[in-house]
């Protein structure tokens, strides 16, 4: 007898993504796919995109979608959540567009402890712009714009988002993940779920902190770019639970 | 129902927007508007659904106007000038995702931070397009605070009506202005909103946004832009006129200048002078047909703003050359008064004489 053990899931559209090979973007999107399926959310969410490599997430996921500004979903998702409280609203950001760009939207949406959750993908560079700098970005690390590597002289320090967003009143839900093994991918998933229940429960903003690879502008393979990500970034962003309103 | 009640022009545009059936307000405080704010924080949470946010900053207000909007909720955001500037990226993404959404701009000097008096040097800004890429923006004047509540009305209906954003173009003057108002019970078209983001439910899912990557996409999106835009040029062309078959010189002027020029054109016309007045009541679109016959008839048209000379530079576009069009302004916030104008139009006039002996 056969039967179905893997399928994809049905807030997934089948389009092919144009990600890279071995981006962590892909797993993330179907992560979340996973979290609306089975919260039986399709019907309610509306998904903000960002500027970034993952700008056209509206294409993979079967949802109504708005494109935001440059580091604006933050403020896009509060004005659709004030208007709309019982839809389920989530933005999908990356570094560049969380944490240079829109620092001050996601800070205040937390901080007003906004309804609503957010897909924080970290992959410690700009990837769509070719590989620059982000803020998120290692010392030491070399980019296109820190050629040198990453001088904390001249660049300053790498950005620890989740720890300065867990000194927020409003923030109910925080946590870092990763998504490099399949454990992990597992943990995530369970992580992402909860941000979205967080946000059906009413109880305010929720964040989940996704540790990604950009093999493409770190300039390696996959595989290398997976232990990288696994023994450099885990050690400077170590993944936790920071807030559970439970 | 007709209400007559004595209010200020920031609230004149509260009440109109509730009335609008405005369902969220985000804004950021600055002079001089900030009775607004005020005025909005009490009324609107009083209402059911309706939400009030004071944002972090003009940026995140406008984006939050774009997510409201994007929801198919009528929205407004309201500033001065700096302010604005601000929000002129969100203003480009929401004519590029064709959102209806209402913007208040009570204007100031500048540039910089200025001054906080009244002042029309945001005209350029605003009727040629302050943000980035091929679009444009309705932008209404009103002149008195009357104006002000009934044209709130007028820019909910366009908004939704075009898909577009529509400012309205008041100034430090008319914001602060306290003047009877006829509370008119204007009755407010539902329009179907089937592109609204709400949630895919029995429907295929919706995408609100700017984005065509593909040239060919984004070369067809503007040029449907501009298909509406065309629309709104044919139909919504809005100006007062003050002239007659005796008009020989025409003040163009609008907003608060308007009401100055009035006084003064009033005064002169007990001179014996013929003169009359153009006030163009959307500056976008501009009202060129205003001019067209008058260009051919009368002897001078003679611009009158608050700023260096930003909308005569279109007066000179609709005469087209036929009649000389001069210009007269005050800015960094300074109000002339009618007096000031009577003397500036007399001197201009006794100059066209000069040079057609
Ligand atoms: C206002 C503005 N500034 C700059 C850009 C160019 N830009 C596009 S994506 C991006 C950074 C993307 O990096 P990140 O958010 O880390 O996402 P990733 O591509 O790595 O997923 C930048 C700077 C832009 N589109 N808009
Ligand atoms: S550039 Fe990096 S983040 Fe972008 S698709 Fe390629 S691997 Fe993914």
């Amino acid at each position: 007898m056969q039967q179905v053990i893997f399928k994809r899931p049905e807030s997934f559209t089948d389009a092919f993504t144009h990600y890279c090979p071995g981006c962590g973007h892909g797993i993330i999107h179907r992560l979340v796919a996973n979290a609306i399926d089975d919260l039986q959310l399709r019907e309610k969410v509306i998904g903000v995109g960002p500027v970034g490599c993952s700008a056209m997430i509206y294409d993979y996921l079967d949802v109504d979608f708005q494109q935001a500004a440059h580091g604006r979903a933050p403020a896009v998702a509060t004005g659709i959540k004030r208007v709309l409280p019982d839809n389920i609203v989530f933005t999908y950001q990356g570094d560049g567009d969380l944490a240079a760009i829109g620092t001050s939207e996601i800070i205040h949406a937390a901080a007003r402890g906004e309804n609503i959750t957010v897909i924080f993908v970290n992959n410690a560079i700009f990837g769509m712009t070719g590989g620059q700098m982000a803020p998120t970005t290692l010392i030491g690390q070399k980019t296109q714009t820190s050629p040198y590597g990453r001088d904390t002289t001249k660049q300053g320090y790498p950005l620890r988002v989740s720890e300065l967003l867990n000194t927020l009143e409003g923030v109910s839900y925080l946590a870092r993940v990763s998504v490099h093994d399949a454990k992990n991918v597992l943990i995530a998933k369970k992580a992402i779920k909860r941000a979205f229940e967080t946000q059906i429960a009413k109880k305010g903003f929720s964040l989940v902190e996704v540790l990604s690879i950009c093999p493409t502008n770190w300039g390696m393979k996959p595989k290398a770019a997976i232990e990288w990500l696994e023994k450099e970034m885990v050690s400077y962003y170590p993944l936790q639970v920071f807030k559970d309103w439970r | 129902m007709m209400e007559k009640v004595l209010m200020k022009g920031t609230e004149a545009i509260g009440v109109g927007a509730i009335r609008s059936g405005c369902k969220i307000y985000c804004g950021y405080p600055i002079t001089p508007q900030s009775e607004l704010l005020a005025y909005l924080a009490k009324e609107l949470p009083q209402i059911e659904g309706a939400s009030f946010i004071q944002s972090e900053s003009e940026i995140a207000a406008i984006n939050m106007i774009y997510g409201a909007a994007g929801t198919g909720a009528r929205a407004m955001t309201s500033s001065s000038s700096p302010g604005i500037s601000l929000k002129q990226e969100g203003i480009s993404y929401i004519a590029g995702a064709e959102l209806p959404c209402v913007i208040i701009n009570a204007s100031r000097g500048g540039p910089g931070l200025g001054s906080i008096q009244p002042a029309q040097s945001d005209y350029f800004q605003a009727t040629k397009g302050g943000g980035h890429g091929d679009y444009r923006m309705i932008v209404l004047a009103p002149k008195s605070v009357q104006e002000m509540y009934d044209y709130t009305f007028v820019a909910f209906d366009l908004a939704d009506k075009y898909r577009t954003p529509v400012m309205l173009m008041c100034d430090g003057a008319l914001s602060q202005l306290m003047e009877p108002v006829v509370l008119s019970d204007t009755k407010v078209v539902q329009y179907e909103k089937n592109w609204a983001t709400t949630g895919a439910k029995g429907r295929k899912p919706v995408l609100v946004s700017s984005l065509r990557i593909e040239p060919a996409e984004l070369e067809e999106h503007v040029d449907h832009l501009f298909e509406k835009y065309a629309e709104i040029m044919k139909n919504e062309v809005r100006y007062e006129s003050v002239c007659n078959e005796k008009t020989e010189y025409v003040v163009v002027a609008y907003g608060i200048m308007a009401r100055i020029a009035q006084t003064a054109i009033s005064k002169l016309r007990q001179e014996g002078i013929e003169i009359g007045l153009i006030r163009p009541i959307t500056l976008w679109p501009f009202p060129q047909q205003a001019f067209a016959e008058l260009s051919d008839k009368v002897k001078l048209f003679i611009t009158l703003e608050l700023n260096k000379g930003q909308m005569v530079e279109d007066v000179r576009l609709a005469v087209n050359g036929k009649k000389e069009v001069t210009f007269y302004g005050r800015c960094g916030g300074m109000l002339p008064t009618p007096d000031e104008i009577a003397e500036v139009i007399k001197s201009k006039i006794s100059g066209v004489k000069k040079c057609n002996k």
